[in-house]
């Protein structure tokens, strides 16, 4: 009995500290049911009414992506997608979030059921898509795939809007061979998760280039996206007096905390410096170095898609149709040289400081 | 009359061996050891201290040494809450990688204000620093009260911060990768001009010293092995179990604050999804690296902080040894299993028995020889 009242003190202490603390991201969601409560009756009152989609009337989109929460450039991806679709725009909209695949494959079932215009997803995982998009399919529910793929035949989704990590690999690397250092590039390269999608396409075109002699890796490691790790790699390749002269690190925190090592031991980096810099990502503070001159590159991870989405949503619904279903999202790399406030305020991740 | 007083030094000799193996510092020290014979193997320089100038042009002590006691400073000061918290209930708290990222992220939220990219304080770093502190020490209240006053597992109960922390913490950030660069708050991350110590060694020192002159004026290291060894004697004998658990969870919160500042400090950026990673995992580690038995009762927490250098050492030197990034991590759980399996009372009951073989061993031949 003791033991009973016990658990159920425990489980209670645990959901209120979880629904505590998940605040921040139910409350958007709660947002959303609320104007479904509004929105959605007269919706279907006048899509009962009139059939298919009239002008006036509001797509309904059940958007499915993963939590906010994963990333900066993940709440980068949320925001946006929430700015899109909204009821000025002609959306009413449904969030799910999760990191999971099979919580993410339960809300889009939920989701055909209810019958939504559109489906919009972003998947945990490649894998086990088959069924769930077949069943949108058999239901009449179109699919529009962003940011990730799924291992599903193309016949099954209207579009697939992602990201061309090689790309923007092949994109830093290419500026980088444009760059001249006396003794030739020797670099230090901090890499992300390995396996995760984002390292693979940023260490591929470096490795490649790397092979064909191109440049020198005078150092690989792997800091797991973490900024202290980083900076303890780049501290032990100076205290070990290895030659370098520039710093690829695969995402902008790995690269500052790159940066903060060179500090330390005096070594001058960015534009008149010593060191080449380079990062990715496009934080607004990161975009700030780059500007600054203390940077030399950034790479943008686009999470901007929400203006992709609209865009094949509405060619769709004036009876058009897709002809490339792979839509590669188009992606800059800033140079120090180049880089304005404008790009800073257009591209960059977060809020900047008002000076 | 030569040879009996040879038997005699020599099982003298064994003896203090034996002492030696038995002491709870061995492990640790022993590890330092092979690790700088390692190092001194594979690369000499690698124990270089430099003094040089940074690029603001202030001098400063910099080298593997330096580093090693410089970023072993957030894992040194978690060790020593972890040490309190394994003595007094029994188990380890798995979320303090997680708490770590609330109050860093509570930090960076105040000094920054509503700006992700900011070098001007917002508020005054005291305000930060204080809050951090608050919410540290609230962090392991709550730990505290679900494991002393509900008797759940600390591993179980600390499941909850682990599971919802960095949550909490990017919930406090927005998610989003912050960046502040005023010079006189990276200063207690890296150096103050002037002082060439690294900020982080010179806050650590300053810890261990009120940690020992806590030990060396109240009870409380007492009190907590009381508690630990027998919950209920300890009751029977006037002590509050339930005081005590408690404050060791606070203690672990204090903890957990500071090495959250020193480390925000060092780089000056934050997201909440990285900071920190599996830091809860090495903290336990120095724990048990430091001989402390992981189901509490008697506890050294120096050979945990040295446990904690020992990590740092570790992973430094496999790093410099060049190892490829993917394999690091499974050299690593080669030697700490190694490591761990070593430290273990039961195994170093087991090494004192070969000794004492050995020894009996010797003793015989001796005794065949003298007759």
């Amino acid at each position: 009995m003791k033991k009973k009242i016990l658990a159920a003190v425990m489980a209670a202490t645990m959901a209120l500290a979880l629904t505590a603390c998940s605040g921040g991201s139910t409350e958007p969601a709660a947002e959303g049911e609320a104007t479904e409560a509004t929105e959605a009756p007269a919706a279907d009152g006048a899509g009962d009414a009139s059939g298919d989609a009239a002008s006036g009337d509001l797509i309904t989109v059940g958007i499915i992506n993963n939590d906010p929460s994963e990333s900066g450039y993940r709440t980068a991806n949320d925001a946006d997608l929430k700015a899109m679709f909204t009821a000025e725009n002609g959306y009413d909209a449904k969030f799910a979030y999760s990191l999971k695949n099979d919580e993410q494959i339960t809300a889009a079932q939920q989701f055909i059921t209810e019958g939504v215009n559109y489906l919009l997803l972003s998947a945990a995982d490649t894998a086990g898509w088959d069924g769930v998009l077949q069943s949108a399919k058999d239901a009449g529910v179109k699919v529009i795939l962003f940011d990730r793929v799924v291992d599903a035949d193309e016949s099954l989704y209207e579009a697939s809007i992602v990201s061309d990590m090689e790309a923007e690999g092949q994109r830093a690397v290419d500026w980088l061979l444009g760059q001249e250092k006396e003794g030739g590039l020797k670099v230090v390269h901090i890499q992300g998760h390995m396996g995760s999608a984002a390292q693979q396409g940023r260490s591929g075109a470096l490795d490649a280039a790397a092979e064909e002699g191109k440049l020198e890796i005078v150092e690989q490691q792997t800091a797991d996206w973490s900024t202290e790790t980083a900076m303890e790699i780049v501290q032990q390749v100076i205290n070990a007096g290895k030659e370098f002269n520039v710093i690829y690190a695969e995402n902008d925190g790995m690269a500052q905390g790159a940066v903060e090592a060179l500090d330390a031991a005096g070594i001058t980096h960015g534009v008149d410096g010593d060191v080449i810099i380079m990062g990715f990502d496009c934080n607004k503070w990161a975009l700030k170095e780059v500007l600054a001159g203390r940077w030399n590159y950034d790479g943008q991870c686009n999470p901007f898609q929400a203006s992709y989405i609209d865009e094949v949503i509405k060619t769709l619904e004036s009876g058009g149709t897709i002809e490339e279903k792979t839509i590669i999202l188009e992606e800059k790399g800033f140079d120090a040289e180049t880089i304005t406030e404008a790009d800073i305020e257009q591209y960059g991740i977060g809020s900047e400081e008002a000076e | 009359m030569a040879n009996a007083s040879g038997t005699k030094e020599r099982s003298k000799f064994l003896s203090v061996l034996i002492k030696i193996i038995t002491n709870q510092m061995f492990i640790p020290i022993a590890a330092i050891l092979i690790l700088t014979i390692v190092n001194l193997v594979a690369d000499p320089s690698f124990f270089a201290v430099r003094y040089g100038t940074n690029t603001e042009g202030a001098k400063l002590f910099a080298g593997n040494p330096v580093d090693i006691l410089n970023n072993g400073t957030a894992l040194a000061l978690l060790a020593i809450g972890m040490t309190f918290v394994t003595a007094a209930s029994g188990g380890q708290d798995i979320s303090v990688g997680a708490t770590m990222a609330i109050a860093a992220g509570v930090i960076i939220k105040i000094v920054s204000g509503s700006n992700t990219t900011s070098s001007t304080y917002a508020h005054p770093l005291i305000v930060a620093v204080l809050v951090a502190l608050l919410a540290g020490i609230l962090c392991g209240l709550f730990n505290g009260v679900l494991v002393s006053f509900l008797n759940i597992q600390p591993m179980v109960a600390t499941l909850v911060l682990f599971t919802a922390g960095r949550s909490i913490a990017g919930w406090i950030t927005g998610n989003l990768s912050y960046k502040f660069s005023a010079p006189s708050f990276k200063a207690f991350g890296q150096t103050f001009p002037g002082v060439p110590i690294p900020t982080p060694i010179i806050i650590s020192i300053i810890c261990f010293i009120i940690l020992a002159l806590i030990f060396k004026f109240t009870t409380l290291g007492l009190y907590v092995q009381a508690v630990g060894i027998n919950e209920n004697s300890a009751r029977l004998n006037g002590l509050n179990p339930i005081a005590i658990k408690l404050s060791s969870y606070i203690i672990l919160g204090v903890c957990v604050a500071i090495a959250a500042f020193v480390t925000v400090a060092r780089t000056g950026t934050f997201i909440s999804s990285t900071f920190v990673k599996d830091i809860e995992m090495d903290a336990i580690l120095a724990v048990a690296l430091g001989g402390n038995a992981l189901s509490g009762g008697k506890f050294n927490l120096t050979a945990s902080i040295i446990g904690a250098y020992v990590i740092q050492y570790l992973k430094t030197t496999l790093t410099a040894l060049g190892i490829n990034a993917v394999a690091l991590p499974a050299y690593k759980a080669v030697v700490i299993i190694i490591l761990v399996i070593i430290s273990t009372p039961s195994a170093r009951a087991w090494f004192v028995r070969q000794w004492q073989a050995i020894a009996k061993k010797f003793q015989k031949v001796e005794a065949k020889e003298v007759a």
